[in-house]
């Protein structure tokens, strides 16, 4: 794992210059959705507007305390998607009279206010590696709560909400983060071990059985979410996440190829035994049949989707002027197609790049930092977004089978927003630690040494047999 | 109502703003680079040494001097060497370590020396107390040099040709 190094600067203006054009970018975009039906300045507007200003800003002077080295460019690129999703979820509600836009609202400014809790809590991302085996327990609590009878409950076909009572939940948006730790501790701990042990076949260094045993509850684990819970999406997730984060840790080819066998038998299966999936490939490959597009729960929503993106077509509609509602679930899983039908190719593209630089920005942190928990979190954070937006947005424009997933940060829901932006928080502060001064100085100005938690017992009880402690593996 | 024309001229200019804002931040991600590359510190690359011929006196290539063994020189584990193989070795209290130090001072997984070229690293796994160096604490993985101490709690190792 390499490691890039920056000249010591906070870099805090740039960011709030980049966050007065977001923020201009997201208002503008609510602006512009009202013009037409002459409502553009009335107080949903208004009320918007300000909030997202403020709690934006309530980040930005965060950072100025607690995380000066933080990535300048990371903030503006999700406001401006937030706002973008805001505005369209604004403008589907006045077209269906829905009230979406004022949920989406709360929920930002929750989640905003958990990233901040974490940024401001937590400083430091290593004390997460901690919580490594306490996340994995945590993760597999979350990927149960929706089954279980009472506050579970299923929801168009797939069962993975759970009932708060005043509002649903999505648990596994939140086991996204903490297998990410999980993964993250338990490789940055066992890479050697990984690396070293296992034959050799041609060019290929195979694991060994028990170090393979990892992949396969990774594998069990989205085996298990698709089949309880239908999932398809968070189970493509979950493998995807795992899979690549063990290829950053060792670099060895082998992990990938035994990832795509263990998906290809996965898949073949589960499209054989589970109707649900079998009907979303069908629906996939077979989208204009008349008969497949008829049924219920066919390709309906993904071919209104795509008749939207042709309306669009080069420059889009222009906000509030398409008709992006024709199409099912437009403010959440299709939302990429409303995106797409009012702003056309050039507006979505640009959608598009933004979460590419996002990524990149992630992947940047993960070269930055010094420490490989933080490089494995940071990057198999950043591969979470980029897998779920290829995902989504390939499976509107019928590239890949549509599947469950939310757009992060555009799409209507509270989980996905509360995930996605704790997720900044966390690439945040591990690029605070990338790009932060490193302490240099002579030995002996620190701390005195401690000796550790339970050495005395340990070592009382290994003198006696530690005779020869040389091995070598 | 607004005319069509300003209507049209909104819709445009929202997508202009929206490229706009990714004009800016890839020039702000490329001032980055370009800070990044003044203060890069490491050997300098060919092309920049046949540019600036004095970078290369700056340089002098470190005395190819391959180490074999690993030693340790204080501590409970004294007189132990270690031949070393072309593989990392884990340093700490832990019983899978390759040298399990018997060192109250060291953390269970405490460092790790890996080769890497005709070299060999040192890094420091999250210790508790840290590793040393020389004189200078561990922050991200450092080339050690034959003869150099490595400082683990109590114990003193080095690496010997």
């Amino acid at each position: 794992m390499s490691e890039l190094q920056t000249a010591p600067k906070s870099r805090r203006l740039t960011e709030l210059l980049l966050l007065v054009l977001a923020l201009a970018v997201g208002v503008g975009a609510n602006m512009l959705v009202g013009l037409d039906q002459d409502r553009a300045f009335d107080q949903d507007f208004f009320v918007q507007g300000l909030t997202l200003v403020g709690l934006v800003l309530a980040v930005h002077i965060v950072l100025r305390l607690r995380a000066k080295y933080a990535d300048p460019i990371i903030l503006p690129i999700v406001t401006a998607l937030n706002g973008i999703g805001l505005a369209m979820i604004h403008r589907l509600d006045i077209a269906t009279g829905d009230t979406a836009a004022a949920r989406q609202l709360m929920w930002t400014g929750l989640a905003i206010g958990a990233m901040v809790a974490v940024i401001w809590l937590l400083r430091d991302h290593r004390v997460l590696r901690r919580f490594t085996y306490i996340s994995l327990i945590i993760s597999a609590v979350l990927l149960m709560l929706p089954l279980l009878p009472g506050i579970g409950m299923e929801l168009n076909g797939a069962r993975i909400w759970i009932n708060l009572g005043f509002a649903t939940f999505q648990p596994g948006e939140i086991a996204k983060i903490t297998l990410a730790i999980f993964f993250a501790g338990y490789l940055s701990t066992n890479r050697d071990l990984i690396l070293l042990a296992g034959k050799k076949v041609g060019p290929l260094q195979l694991p060994r059985w028990r170090d393979l045993g990892p992949m396969v509850v990774a594998w069990l684990v989205s085996i298990g979410v698709l089949i309880f819970q239908r999932d398809l999406g968070s189970s493509i997730l979950f493998f995807g996440l795992f899979m690549a984060m063990i290829y950053v840790a060792t670099s060895r080819i082998s992990w990938i190829l035994i990832g795509l066998l263990m998906i290809a038998f996965g898949g073949f299966v589960a499209f054989q035994l589970f109707p649900h999936v079998t009907a979303r490939i069908d629906s996939w490959i077979n989208a204009f049949d008349p008969e497949v597009y008829n049924r219920i729960g066919g390709s309906h929503q993904i071919v209104q989707g795509l008749f939207g993106l042709a309306s669009g077509g080069l420059t889009g509609t222009g906000l509030g002027q398409g008709r992006p509602d024709i199409v099912t679930f437009a403010n959440s899983d299709m939302i990429i197609a409303a995106l797409g039908e009012e702003l056309g190719l050039i507006g979505l593209s640009a959608i598009v790049l933004l979460y590419v630089l996002l990524v990149t920005r992630g992947v940047r942190a993960a070269l930055g930092t010094r420490d490989s928990f933080g490089k494995l979190l940071a990057t198999g954070l950043s591969f979470t977004l980029a897998l779920q937006c290829f995902v989504v947005i390939g499976g509107v424009t019928r590239l890949i089978p549509l599947t469950g997933l939310t757009t992060p940060f555009l799409a209507a829901g509270g989980s996905s927003l509360l995930a996605n932006w704790l997720i900044i928080g966390l690439l945040l502060l591990i690029s605070d630690a990338a790009r932060r001064p490193a302490p240099s100085g002579p030995a002996g100005t620190g701390h005195p040494p401690r000796p550790e938690r339970g050495a005395k017992r340990q070592g009382a009880e290994n003198r006696t047999q530690r005779t020869t402690e040389v091995k070598q593996p | 109502m607004l005319s069509d024309l300003a209507v049209t001229a909104l819709r445009f200019g929202f997508l202009i703003l929206l490229w706009i804002l990714i004009i800016s931040i890839v020039s702000a991600m490329r001032r980055d680079l370009m800070i990044g590359q003044k203060t890069k510190t490491g050997a300098p690359s060919a092309r920049q040494v046949r540019k600036n011929p004095e970078l290369a006196a700056q340089q002098p290539s470190p005395p190819k001097v391959h180490a074999r063994r690993l030693a340790v020189v204080e501590g409970p584990l004294a007189g132990t060497t270690l031949d070393l193989a072309a593989s990392p070795i884990l340093l700490g209290r832990a019983q899978e370590a390759t040298l399990v130090l018997e060192d109250d001072y060291a953390s269970g997984r405490h460092a790790r020396l890996f080769p890497q070229g005709s070299r060999w690293f040192i890094e420091d796994l999250g210790s508790t107390n840290g590793t040393y160096l020389g004189d200078t604490q561990l922050t991200r993985a450092l080339p050690v040099e034959p003869g150099v101490p490595i400082r683990i709690g109590k114990t003193v190792i080095e690496l010997r040709p």
